[in-house]
């Protein structure tokens, strides 16, 4: 019993320890991002611009947008089960995050791409 | 209450007939929900399902989908917010509904809105054209007529800016309808009002409501029409089920008294009873109830009713409350009645189920169902009091008056038991209050008296017909029934060994009083016999008399006429004058 709760025990550092790196490794890892948008709506304009200005200062050089019109492609929409608009899918790293808004609140929107340690790194700066 | 209904109802259809340019209606195909609605759901807008988990909102959904497929060729789009597609493809194949047949035929779109609170992150504006863009995808690529979202009201719990949301749903009802499909939104009941989140503020052309109550440990589902803008609507809560044919409403009464009648009649059975009733037995199409107490022979005189139709070669439907199939082949074979072959025939068929087994209105949908499938010519249930159990004795009686209608106007002729209770001071009352829809009603009691029990039958009433108003005596033997008169004397009804005790004593009475009458007529054939003798005497004395007389008489009228020849000579030789003569014969006379 003791070498079991031992080694429960040593899972749970495991697991505790094992979600820092994670997040130390994210300033290696690269994202891979994706917008919707319905058009050139002034809040599909806002986000990007906004996820444009994050990515640019935050993920420099390790980052990929990918812009989809669903008036183009409305079959992706059920596809990545998109339901507002517009919608910002991290799809890389995983796990898969998302974040819908016009992404004007940068704060929340580095929280939502797990970005937070880096985003209090920036504002160190 | 329902049968205040039903008028009401035919009023109302008869007024809609009139001027038909009423809403234009988009019908579900659901059996009894387009009689309530009076036609559909209204055609090219919103309706809003609502009622607690459980209660049947997505079967409804879907059941309007796929009919509007198969029997309007309308095609349909279903997106739900909780059901995985597997799940809804499975548990409407239960229904019998193959989903997976349309989707791929391209008449059915099934799309999947997962709102995952722990996994969406908002910031800022944003609106919900990504379900408009689905929706729209879906809509325009079968050229679907149909929507059904079940339950958007997931969106509430996924998604925190409710302002957004609300704005976003009142956009999203207003290009349903401007896309003109007719569209179901379900939405959960919440406490005090339609829906949890106010879906009914948004969605009010038509409002129906769910609800699954389980009173008793049994459960009804019903249905009730809110509100339904222009356009008049059934505003009673209608009993509904789901079964492996889908959802069926079913209207309390949805046809009225006009139903066609038989004058032919047809047996009982047994052929007292038949004398006992006009000569004929039942009518052809009519309801008849036999009610009585315990063991008085109920079952016993539906299975002979059985039984003749049986041998006039017409099919019988036996739903049995009570009794297992087996068990009553068992128990008529012991008075005599072989039922089995009729079964094996095909012209049998026994339906045994627990009253409590399920709803009144389950009950009601599966009698539906099996009559609609066996086509029987004559019903029985066995025994309708048991049914009590399952509801109210208002539902009870609604249902019971439904039943007794569907059976009508199929010319069925039922016969239904029914089990009074002992306590009661009269028998000739239900406890369901349903002897008014009867046509006949045959009472079957216990008479005790001097130590016995015995049974006795009775025609309570019998509409249109001469019937008797006498009690008869009913037994049941080994050899089946047999009805017999009852002593009715000074002492009341005598039956049984009181009455062949009292029979006897009447034939031991007869037998002295023919034997007394007898004695009587010889005693008076003696005395006539004498008094012709005294005659036959009195009169020879008579004649013997006469003689004598008569002689005494000729020979004293010869000695008159002897005297006055005598006279005249004596007269003549004394040669006397005439009036001497006159004189003396003056004399004699005067004497």
């Amino acid at each position: 019993m003791k070498a079991k709760n031992k080694q429960a025990a040593g899972k749970a550092r495991e697991n505790g320890s094992s979600r820092k790196p994670v997040k130390r490794r994210d300033p290696d890892a690269h994202y891979d991002l994706r917008l919707y948008v319905a058009g050139q709506t002034p809040k599909s304009l806002a986000a990007f611009a906004n996820l444009k200005n994050l990515c640019d200062l935050h993920l420099t050089g390790k980052y990929k947008i990918e812009v989809i019109d669903l008036i183009s492609k409305p079959q992706r929409a059920r596809e990545d089960q998109i339901i507002a608009i517009p919608t910002l899918v991290r799809r890389l790293p995983e796990p898969v995050k998302k974040i819908i808004g016009d992404l004007c609140d940068t704060q929340k929107t580095l929280i939502g791409l797990d970005l937070s340690e880096a985003g209090r790194d920036g504002t160190d700066d | 209450m329902y049968f205040i209904s039903e008028p009401d109802d035919m009023i109302r259809k008869k007024a809609i007939t009139k001027n038909r340019i009423s809403l234009p209606k988009s019908p579900t195909g659901i059996k009894g929900l387009d009689e309530i609605t009076d036609g559909g759901l209204p055609k090219g807008r919103p309706t809003l399902v609502c009622g607690g988990a459980g209660c049947g909102k997505s079967m409804l959904g879907v059941e309007f989908l796929v009919r509007g497929v198969t029997e309007f060729n309308e095609p349909g789009v279903l997106m739900t917010f909780e059901e995985l597609p597997e799940d809804v493809i499975k548990n409407s194949r239960s229904l019998g509904f193959d989903i997976d047949g349309l989707i791929a035929r391209k008449k059915l779109f099934l799309d999947y809105v997962r709102v995952e609170r722990s996994e969406i992150q908002e910031t800022g504006e944003y609106d919900l054209e990504g379900i408009f863009v689905r929706l729209n995808y879906a809509i325009e690529s079968l050229g679907a007529k149909r929507v059904v979202l079940d339950t958007i009201e997931s969106l509430f719990v996924g998604l925190t800016n409710v302002s957004i949301l609300r704005a976003e749903l009142r956009r999203l009802f207003n290009w349903l309808k401007e896309k003109g499909v007719t569209a179901i939104i379900t939405g959960e009941k919440g406490e005090g009002t339609l829906t949890r989140n106010g879906l009914e503020e948004y969605v009010s052309d038509c409002v129906i409501m769910l609800d699954h109550r389980v009173i008793d440990q049994v459960s009804t589902r019903r249905l009730r029409v809110v509100k339904y803008r222009g356009s008049t609507h059934g505003t009673n809560e209608y009993p509904f089920l789901i079964n492996e044919n889908g959802f069926s409403v079913l209207p309390i009464s949805s046809l009225g008294l006009s139903h066609d009648v038989s004058s032919e009649r047809i047996s009982t059975g047994v052929e007292r009873l038949d004398a006992m009733l006009g000569g004929k037995g039942y009518y052809r199409g009519s309801s008849v109830l036999i009610s009585g107490t315990a063991g008085t022979g109920k079952s016993s005189l539906a299975s002979y009713f059985v039984d003749a139709a049986s041998r006039r070669g017409e099919r019988t439907l036996y739903f049995a409350f009570e009794e297992s199939p087996q068990q009553i082949i068992r128990n008529m074979r012991s008075i005599g009645l072989n039922l089995e072959p009729w079964v094996k025939k095909g012209l049998l068929q026994f339906h045994s189920s627990r009253p409590t087994l399920y709803g009144l209105e389950t009950h009601l949908a599966v009698m539906h169902k099996i009559v609609k499938e066996f086509q029987p010519r004559a019903v029985v249930v066995d025994p309708i009091s048991n049914l009590i159990n399952t509801g109210s004795s208002t539902e009870v009686r609604s249902m019971l008056l439904r039943l007794v209608d569907f059976f009508k106007s199929k010319q069925i002729t039922a016969l239904f038991t029914s089990l009074t209770s002992l306590g009661d001071s009269t028998l000739e009352e239900t406890d369901i209050g349903v002897s008014s829809i009867m046509d006949t009603w045959l009472l079957l009691r216990d008479i005790e008296l001097g130590g016995e029990r015995n049974r006795g039958i009775y025609v309570l009433k019998s509409r249109g017909m001469a019937h008797s108003n006498q009690i008869r005596e009913f037994l049941i033997s080994n050899n089946g029934i047999d009805i017999r008169d009852v002593y009715v004397g000074p002492e009341g009804v005598l039956t049984c060994s009181m009455r062949l005790a009292q029979e006897a004593r009447e034939k031991a009475d007869k037998m002295t009083r023919e034997l007394e009458m007898e004695a009587k007529q010889r005693m008076l054939e003696r005395k006539r016999a004498a008094i012709e003798a005294q005659i036959a005497a009195m009169r020879a004395e008579f004649e013997g008399a006469e003689a004598e007389l008569t002689k005494e008489l000729k020979q004293e009228t010869a000695r008159v006429r002897q005297l006055q020849v005598d006279e005249l000579d004596m007269a003549r030789s004394r040669k006397a004058d005439r009036k001497t003569a006159g004189l003396n014969g003056e004399s004699r006379y005067s004497r």
